[in-house]
C-alpha cells in the first residue's frame, strides 16, 4: 500500500484537498489585489504582501494539486524543484544584480 | 535500484505496471522544471527591462487589474476542475472524467480568449511589443504563457477524444496525469505573472 501511494506522482489527492488548495489559492489571490487597489498600505509593505502570498499560493499549489513532497520517487521531485529553484535565483537574481550595477554605473559615466 | 527491488518484494504483482507509468511522469516533470527555466529566464528579461518604457507607456497605465482578475479566476477554476478530473479516474469514472475535462477546457478558452483580447486591445491602441523595451518582454512573458496554454487545450482535446477510443487504460492514464501537471504548472506560473508583471508593475 504504502509502495503504490508513494511511487505514482499525483494518483492520489482527496475532493478536501482539491477544495482546500482552491479556497486558500482564491484567498491568496484576493488579499493583494485588494491592497493594491484600496492603496491602504506603503509601497514597501505592498510589495512584501505581493511576494509573501505569491509565495504561499505557489507553496499550496505545489502540494495540494501537484502533490509534490519528499516520499514520491524517492524524493526525487522534491530535488529537481529544489535544483530548479537554484537556477532560477541565480538567473533572475544575478540578472537584476548585474544589470542594476551596469545601469548604475553608465548613470555615473 | 537496490530499494526497486526491496519494495517489489514487499507488494504484490498488480502494482507492477506503477513503476512506468511512474517513470513517464517524472520523466514528465523533469521537462516542468526546465520549462520553469525558460519562464525563470523571460521574468528576468522582464524585470531587467521593465523600466524602460521608451516615453511610451508605463505598466501603470496600459494594466487593467479586474479584467486579469478574472483572468486569474478562471485559470484557477480550471486548476482544480482538472483536479477533480484526475480524482474521477482515480474512481474508474470515465464519464466525468471528460465532463470534467471538457469544463477545464471551456475554462481554459475563455481564458486564452481574454489574453487574445487584451492583446488585441494594446496593439489597438498602438502598444503593441514594436513600442519599447518594456512591451516587447512584457509579450514575450505572457505571450509565451499563452502559448503554453493554447497547448495545454488542444492536448486537453486530444485526451478527449483518446478517452472516446481507448478509454482508460495504461497507456492514456500517465498521459492525463501529464496533463494535469502541465496544467497546475500553467496555473503556477501565471500566479507568478500576476503577482510580479501585473500587481506589481501598477504600483
Amino acid at each position: 500500500m504504502s509502495y503504490s501511494s508513494s511511487n505514482s506522482t499525483t494518483s492520489h489527492g482527496s475532493v478536501k484537498s482539491y477544495v482546500t488548495g482552491l479556497l486558500l489559492s482564491l484567498v491568496l489571490t484576493v488579499i493583494p489585489f485588494a491592497v493594491v487597489m484600496s492603496g491602504a498600505l506603503s509601497t514597501a509593505a505592498t510589495v512584501v504582501v505581493i511576494a509573501a502570498t505569491a509565495v504561499l499560493q505557489i507553496l499550496v499549489q505545489l502540494v495540494m494539486f501537484m502533490h509534490m513532497n519528499a516520499k514520491a520517487d524517492e524524493g526525487w521531485n522534491l530535488m529537481s524543484f529544489v535544483f530548479t529553484l537554484t537556477i532560477l535565483v541565480l538567473v533572475i537574481g544575478g540578472s537584476l544584480w548585474i544589470m542594476q550595477h551596469l545601469h548604475l554605473n553608465m548613470m555615473i559615466g | 535500484m537496490a530499494t526497486d527491488t526491496l519494495h517489489h518484494g514487499a507488494v504484490a504483482e498488480p502494482h507492477e505496471h506503477h513503476d512506468a507509468s511512474g517513470t513517464k511522469v517524472f520523466g514528465f516533470w523533469v521537462y516542468l522544471m526546465s520549462d520553469l527555466v525558460i519562464f525563470g529566464a523571460l521574468f528576468a528579461t522582464y524585470a531587467v527591462l521593465m523600466k524602460g518604457t521608451a516615453a511610451g507607456p508605463t505598466a501603470a497605465d496600459i494594466f487593467e487589474l479586474p479584467f486579469v482578475l478574472v483572468e486569474t479566476f478562471l485559470l484557477l477554476l480550471s486548476s482544480f476542475t482538472f483536479g477533480m478530473g484526475v480524482l474521477a479516474m482515480n474512481a474508474e469514472r470515465i464519464g466525468q472524467v471528460k465532463a470534467w475535462l471538457a469544463v477545464t477546457f471551456l475554462l481554459g478558452a475563455a481564458f486564452v480568449g481574454m489574453e487574445v483580447y487584451e492583446f488585441q486591445h494594446l496593439i489597438h491602441q498602438g502598444n503593441g511589443p514594436d513600442q519599447s523595451a518594456f512591451l516587447s518582454s512584457f509579450f514575450t512573458l505572457v505571450g509565451t504563457h499563452g502559448v503554453h496554454v493554447t497547448v495545454g487545450l488542444v492536448w486537453i482535446l486530444v485526451m478527449l477524444i483518446q478517452l472516446t477510443t481507448k478509454g482508460l487504460t495504461p497507456m492514456t492514464r500517465p498521459r492525463i496525469v501529464c496533463l494535469s501537471l502541465f496544467w497546475h504548472f500553467l496555473d503556477i506560473v501565471w500566479i507568478c505573472v500576476f503577482s510580479f508583471v501585473y500587481l506589481m508593475g501598477v504600483l
